[in-house]
């Protein structure tokens, strides 16, 4: 059997093992073996690659290998759980930059290219040049060495149309006319780099969960191009596995959000010329001594995460006063939103880190039904996913997006810092609420002062 | 162009394939799993590997190579690792 063949069945495991890695990953107690299967299934096409014939020079490889794994470890090892976004964006970007100089490296020393492979080097080029700087602009603006808020500048339509006609230019003369391009591959190349900065700078930062399901896609696309480049079906089928992967996670963010994805991404939020209703009336501040004595009779209480939660470094204390409050008897759950933090499944990493059993974190559509049973609910760090306006309020700009409706618990408690609107600057009718009672201050301190109250009730 | 048709054959069980596992991962894990998928579209290592070590060597293709396969296992090591270090905290209640 020659080793073309070999390595052709090896790639066939390895699918298999991504496919059944990406199924045990449905449940909390067989992901993790999910992860080490898809792991060997890459360790496999990794090892029996480098039998291949095509390879003579083992020195660049070995080079390679060593420092992107050895920058690998130490990435992963160092990152923070609240950074993961920031990390899985940088980790797309640089999935993107790899493919783009495979493609490249494949465009190099191939003169004569078929059709097949010049479409293909023409989508990688595209679409990993936009995954390469959208993502870099993305983890800027997670890890806050940019402004989270949208960059615009004036004619920054008009010049990303204008980069787009470009391109489907460069594409025509790549595509359409016989001969080996070089300075076209170039110029296209230098354009997706531009296009993938203005596609993400104008894209604000609560709505980063999008982009980066969007970011996801295109890495598992370009993967999937570049499979088609080099005529290697396991890259077509990884490929193929994270681009349905990614756009499943960003239809799944846009329905949280009730926005298209057009909307997402091209359009800024607020467009609603309409005045909204102002609700008038106070909201109630309460103490957290008197806070502690609702709680203390309290029978059920959900609590509601928000990104702000973890901001203020909040989880620990949060998990402590879940613990205090099962203590006297009272039943404890998390609602999460699918869009609270800054990506998809972000807040339940977060309190899985605090210890929290995730069989006490619940999904908003399995909390809502039983909100009325609720005696206390508590809103830490959120605010528009708790923001009843979206049911009530048509002129709401958020009217429509599914919400938590913490409001028809019989107690909402809001901690917050002040009175002033969410990212979004909407009105949130909630803090006025008959029910409702807010706790001004810190997250963390707030809860902490809780806690203090349940311990010294204790002794 | 029977060559296109057979890729094209197995794109597009793959996408079905991979719309119906990922649909069926829980709200709960989308970070984990997007790290995974992450670890995934760094395959694009094994076509890396090819660049770097085949005979065509310009000092370009060289360059192009080595930075690809650097990328690429970054890509592979970092996001399984972050992966199992995410979902060795998911424990269950008394667990």
């Amino acid at each position: 059997m020659n080793t073309d063949v070999f390595i052709s069945l090896a790639y066939i495991v390895s699918a298999v093992l991504f496919a059944f890695g990406l199924k045990l990953l449905g449940s909390p107690a067989t992901a993790r073996k999910g992860n080490l299967l898809s792991a060997i299934g890459m360790l496999l096409a990794v090892v029996v690659t480098l039998t291949s014939r095509h390879i003579i020079d083992y020195k660049w490889i070995v080079l390679g290998l060593l420092a992107g794994s050895a920058l690998g470890v130490y990435a992963a090892n160092r990152a923070k759980m609240i950074q993961m976004p920031e990390m899985v964006a940088l980790l797309h970007g640089f999935g993107g930059l790899a493919s783009v100089f495979v493609d490249w490296v494949a465009f190099d020393s191939h003169l004569h290219l078929g059709l097949i492979a010049t479409v293909s080097i023409y989508l990688s080029i595209l679409i990993g040049g936009i995954t390469f700087t959208g993502s870099c602009v993305a983890w800027g603006k997670l890890s806050e060495k940019l402004p989270g808020s949208p960059i615009s500048f004036p004619g920054q339509k008009l010049l990303t149309i204008l980069i787009f006609l470009a391109v489907v230019v460069c594409g025509v003369i790549f595509i359409g006319f016989p001969g080996h391009h070089y300075t076209v591959f170039l110029i296209l190349l230098g354009l997706s780099l531009l296009l993938g900065v203005l596609l993400v700078i104008p894209i604000g930062g609560a709505d980063m969960p999008v982009v980066i399901s969007v970011l996801n896609s295109y890495s598992g696309l370009v993967a999937c191009t570049t499979g088609f480049v080099l005529d290697n079906t396991l890259l077509i089928v990884a490929g193929a596995l994270v681009g349905a992967n990614g756009v499943i996670l960003s239809i799944i963010m846009c329905k949280a959000m009730n926005r298209s994805l057009i909307n997402v991404l091209f359009g800024g939020l607020g467009s609603s010329t309409k005045k909204s209703v102002t609700e008038t009336g106070e909201a109630k501040p309460i103490s957290a001594e008197d806070a502690f004595l609702v709680l203390e009779s309290a029978k059920s209480v959900v609590i509601v995460p928000g990104y702000g939660l973890a901001v203020a470094q909040a989880q620990h204390a949060v998990r402590e006063l879940g613990e205090l409050l099962e203590e006297n008897g009272c039943d404890v759950k998390y609602a999460i939103h699918p869009v609270a933090g800054r990506m998809p499944g972000h807040m339940n990493v977060l309190l899985a880190e605090a210890n929290v059993p995730y069989d006490q974190l619940l999904e908003m559509d399995a909390v809502n039904p039983t909100m009325n049973m609720v005696d206390v609910c508590i809103v830490i760090g959120a605010n528009d996913v708790v923001n009843p306006a979206a049911r009530e309020d048509e002129a709401s700009p958020i009217y429509g997006m599914p919400v938590i409706n913490v409001d028809e618990a019989k107690t909402v408690f809001v901690l917050k810092r002040s009175m002033a609107s969410g990212f979004a600057g909407i009105e949130n009718p909630l803090f006025y609420k008959e029910n409702t009672r807010m706790i001004f201050g810190d997250a963390k301190s707030t809860v902490q002062s809780l806690v203090a109250e349940f311990k010294s009730a204790a002794e | 162009m029977e060559h296109l048709i057979y890729l094209l054959f197995i794109l597009a069980l793959s996408v079905f394939l991979g719309f119906a596992l990922i649909s069926r991962v829980p709200p709960l894990l989308h970070t984990p799993l997007m790290s995974e998928a992450n670890a995934i579209s760094g395959i694009t290592l094994i076509g890396a590997l090819v660049a770097a070590g085949s005979e065509i060597n310009s000092t370009l293709t060289i360059v192009l190579g080595v930075f690809s396969v650097g990328l690429a296992s970054f890509n592979v090591v970092g996001g399984y690792l972050l992966t199992e270090k995410m979902l060795k905290m998911f424990k269950k209640k008394g667990q």
